[in-house]
């Protein structure tokens, strides 16, 4: 019975260990913040999960994973630009002369 | 019944976030993460927490699903195959042990716990002296209204982040146009971006009136918006402004002004972010609304990236 009440709690720390381990073993940035997020979504279920009362779930949860959530696609766009911007320098030298010259005329 | 419900959509859960880490190639893990995201929103769903549900599958979903997918397409333009290179056996398997400790470590204080709504019936008591019903907008825009203030700024600072890593002579430029180049979809793209739009404008001004009382509120809304937003932009019917254009400097700093303005005229009645009886919902709404166009403004650029040298746009 406590398993089954704790079932989307544990569903959220199935996700935490995926998560991780997806982490872990890709070796790709993008797919590394990818693996973030499902650790995210995953803590998320266990807070609101373990709010979840016989009637209702707890709004003060809901209100911080809400909260969560929004922090965590800030957190995803500016990885993302960070990942841009590292793959833009390490394009072949050339590139970055030719930016160079773009830059003296602006 | 519900119980088997509930059982699947966790099967699935669990199913589709290893389909979305394991799957070799990345489109196909993100389209699985996207598909995550609506599962989760269903888990929300079957617990009650219309709420997050909205903003899991608006923002987990729907906003990250389109960043993922942007930046992968991105990253193959400057010639990275997104290929994750091979770990050795015995790395992946310690990771593996590692992580399933790590998880049953987890679990089992998570068992220790005994799921209650512990402060439900305290909220609830609280809810009439606000004069609105959703508890989930009372705790965000009263009760914790700290935290949501500090929030939109966290929002605000990201942008600035990411406007930071304008390569050099690109500031204050526009962001790389999303519009769809000579494809077959240009002209479909272009008219449901069209049309879109003004729904979301209205769909959104709906949820955050909607949301003082019924599941809604100002971050659900900015989605709504920033969705409009993003899917005009792909369809080329408007195009990103500069980053020093001053009614979108307006845009992106008015909800966290008026917030914080709002809560150091509340220092006046006695305590910083204090209503003065009576005005709690007027001052509630006018936050949320002026929040949710900063939030929908907010993310559609931090989707589209930092400002790009005219000569790269495209």
């Amino acid at each position: 019975m406590t398993v089954l009440l704790h079932l989307y709690p544990l569903t959220g720390v199935a996700l935490v260990g995926l998560g991780f381990y997806g982490f872990l073993i890709l070796r790709h940035p993008l797919r590394q913040i990818l693996a973030v997020n499902v650790v995210g979504a995953g803590i998320f279920l266990v807070l609101g999960g373990l709010g979840r009362g016989a009637a209702s779930t707890d709004p003060f949860p809901q209100a911080l994973v809400i909260t969560g959530i929004v922090v965590a696609v800030a957190l995803t766009a500016f990885g993302a630009a960070l990942i841009l911007r590292v793959a833009e320098d390490e394009r072949a030298p050339d590139d970055k002369a030719a930016a160079k010259t773009t830059d003296d005329h602006t | 019944m519900t119980l088997a419900f509930d059982m699947i959509l966790c099967l699935m859960i669990v199913g589709t976030a290893a389909a979305a880490l394991l799957m070799r190639n990345a489109l196909a893990a993100i389209v699985f993460f996207i598909v995550l995201g609506n599962l989760l929103g269903l888990a929300w769903l079957a617990m009650d927490a219309v709420n997050v549900a909205m903003a899991e599958i608006a923002i987990g979903a729907g906003v990250t699903g389109v960043l993922l997918i942007l930046t992968r397409q991105r990253l193959m333009a400057l010639g990275d195959d997104l290929v994750s290179a091979e770990m050795p056996g015995w790395l992946r398997t310690g990771a593996l042990v590692a992580c399933a400790g790590f998880a049953a470590l987890i679990g089992s204080a998570v068992l220790s716990v005994a799921p209650a709504d512990d402060l439900g019936g305290s909220i609830a008591a609280l809810m009439p002296g606000l004069g609105i019903e959703n508890p989930v907008t009372g705790v965000l825009l009263a009760f914790r209204a700290y935290d949501t203030l500090l929030e939109a700024f966290v929002l605000l600072g990201a942008l600035v982040a990411v406007w930071s890593l304008a390569p050099r002579g690109a500031w204050p430029q526009r962001p790389a146009a999303l519009a769809l180049a000579e494809n077959g979809g240009h002209g479909v793209a272009a008219a449901f971006g069209r049309l879109l739009l003004p729904l979301a404008l209205v769909m959104a001004a709906y949820l955050v009136w909607a949301g003082s009382d019924l599941p809604g509120g100002a971050f659900q809304a900015g989605t709504v918006l920033a969705g409009g937003l993003i899917i005009a932009a792909i369809g080329g019917a408007v195009s990103w402004p500069r980053a020093d254009d001053r009614y979108l400097r307006v845009a992106l700093v008015l909800g966290p002004a008026v917030f914080l303005i709002i809560g150091l005229a509340g220092i006046a009645q006695g305590r910083f972010l204090f209503y003065p009886p009576g005005f709690e919902k007027a001052l509630i709404v006018a936050i949320e609304y002026s929040l949710a166009l900063s939030i929908g403004v907010t993310l559609a650029l931090q989707v589209a990236g930092p400002p790009v040298a005219p000569d790269h746009e495209g």
